[in-house]
């Protein structure tokens, strides 16, 4: 599984670090940074949460 | 995933709640059949980028589409451009344009419409907006060089104003209230949103009524309870929205302000509801009943409401901490949580004078609510404190020790 991010898409709401702070964080400068670009299979549910939820439809996974 | 005796199942409402039901039902394994029921002519689509990216004209139709993949993979069937206008609960029927659909399984997604001004004329360049084609036109008054009137200073009008005075164009806010939003963010943080369109050139007039709209062939004023006029070409009425149940009357489901559910958001055995026309007692906040508008939460309960139908008996409660954003000029505006103007709230991080701030809204002793200027990390961080019924105290200590 490997998380791809749009960044021109991601308008930085964070909403992901709230479902997986493991594998988002969007620091004091506002930029959303990925931790874990290919996390293991066991933090899949999480991950499509955060697919799911981004309010911008930024994020995907391939894989 | 889960065991299910469903042949048929029946999602009513064809955007975001009801095209996440559609995708958690396939998601969970359900393989009978499944039918997407949408008003509008288009497949689901986006609509928070239609007061701003849409209607700048920085983002097209196509990139609104919330399925750029398509349906195939869902194997539903997508009947779209008629609205469902009736539902036979016991007959377990629901009627759509001429046809009669017959199901074992629901999902009541049909939204909020907005809601008109009690004297609203039917006027051109007087405009609500929920459809891209309401944007859509909106965004041709302004293409036309239009002055801007935009009646309720709360999200959808604060977000159109900073959009059209991006455009260039003269706009000027009417709100009723005395600072905009102030019942649900107090005071302090509505002179800060006041502020806010100031600094950006809307000429924002604060605790007024509107009396009329007025215009020959086309709009030409809004007049105002305090004698004076607004000159315009376009309005926007921006004063809330209205779930849209009118189709369930008489249909045995109970309607209150939204269709009523259970905790798991069942509205009746093999029916459930999701986005802004459920409304459900919401644990994270004592059992609250809650209807919810926004975004973040359709996706949720749509989610959410599939899973309750797949699982009967045996659905788990929604309980969420609510999350809303709004981008208005330069600034990104979320909050999170339940608080109003009686609330108790510390500013925790930050100053209001540069928009960049966190404030925190205390109930009950607890942390009940967030709303941030520019600081999403630090509102995703509270909006976790409040999930996990932190103390008030708790939460300023935690401010005090990461400033």
């Amino acid at each position: 599984m490997k998380i791809v991010v749009d960044f021109d898409k991601c308008k930085s709401n964070a909403v992901c670090m709230g479902v997986a702070p493991d594998i988002f964080e969007v620091r004091d400068d506002n930029f959303l940074y990925v931790l874990q670009e290919e996390p293991g299979e066991d933090r899949r549910a999480d991950v499509e949460e955060a697919v799911r939820t981004c309010p911008t439809g930024a994020i995907s996974v391939e894989g | 995933m889960a065991p299910t005796s469903l042949e048929h199942v029946v999602v009513v409402g064809a955007s975001l709640a009801g095209l996440r039901a559609v995708e958690a039902l396939r998601h969970d394994g359900y393989r009978g059949r499944l039918t997407l029921i949408g008003a509008e002519a288009h497949e689901p689509y986006d609509r928070p980028p239609l007061s701003k990216a849409f209607l700048a004209g920085t983002a097209d139709t196509a990139s609104l589409a919330l399925r750029k993949q398509g349906f195939d993979d869902l194997d539903v069937r997508v009947r779209l451009g008629a609205p469902a206008h009736s539902l036979d609960v016991d007959a377990r029927t629901v009627g759509v344009g001429d046809d009669t659909l017959s199901f074992d399984g629901m999902v009541i997604a049909t939204g909020a419409h907005p809601r008109p001004l009690p004297n609203q004329p039917d006027l051109a360049g007087v405009h609500t907006l929920r459809t891209v084609e309401d944007s859509g036109e909106i965004s041709a008054r302004l293409d036309a060089g239009a002055r801007m009137c935009v009646i309720g200073a709360g999200f959808i009008g604060a977000e159109v104003a900073a959009t059209a005075r991006g455009r260039g164009r003269d706009v000027t806010v009417l709100e009723a209230l005395p600072q905009p939003m102030v019942r649900g963010v107090g005071a302090v943080i509505g002179a800060v949103l006041a502020s806010l369109h100031r600094d950006h050139g809307v000429d924002l007039r604060l605790g007024v009524g509107v009396e009329s709209i007025t215009g020959g062939a086309h709009v030409e004023r809004v007049h105002l309870a305090d004698g004076t006029a607004v000159e315009c070409e376009a309005v926007l009425v921006a004063i809330g929205a209205v779930p849209t149940t009118d189709w369930l009357e008489g249909s045995g489901l109970a309607l209150d302000n939204g269709v009523v559910c259970d905790a798991a958001l069942r509205a009746a055995p093999g029916i459930v509801a999701a986005g802004d026309l459920c409304r459900w007692p919401n644990a994270a906040f004592d059992d609250e009943m809650m209807r919810i508008e926004h975004w973040t939460n359709a996706t949720e309960q749509g989610t959410h409401a599939a899973r309750s139908l797949l699982a009967g008996d045996d659905a788990d409660p929604f309980v969420t901490v609510p999350f809303v954003w709004s981008d208005q000029y330069d600034v990104k505006i979320q909050s999170a949580g339940r608080f109003s103007a009686e609330d108790r709230m510390e500013i925790v991080h930050g100053t209001p004078d540069d928009y960049k701030f966190i404030a925190i809204f205390e109930r009950n002793g607890r942390i009940s609510g967030v709303l941030g200027f520019n600081m999403a990390r630090r509102v995703i961080q509270y909006r976790r404190m409040i999930a996990e019924r932190a103390t008030f105290a708790s939460a300023l200590d935690s401010a005090a020790a990461n400033p």
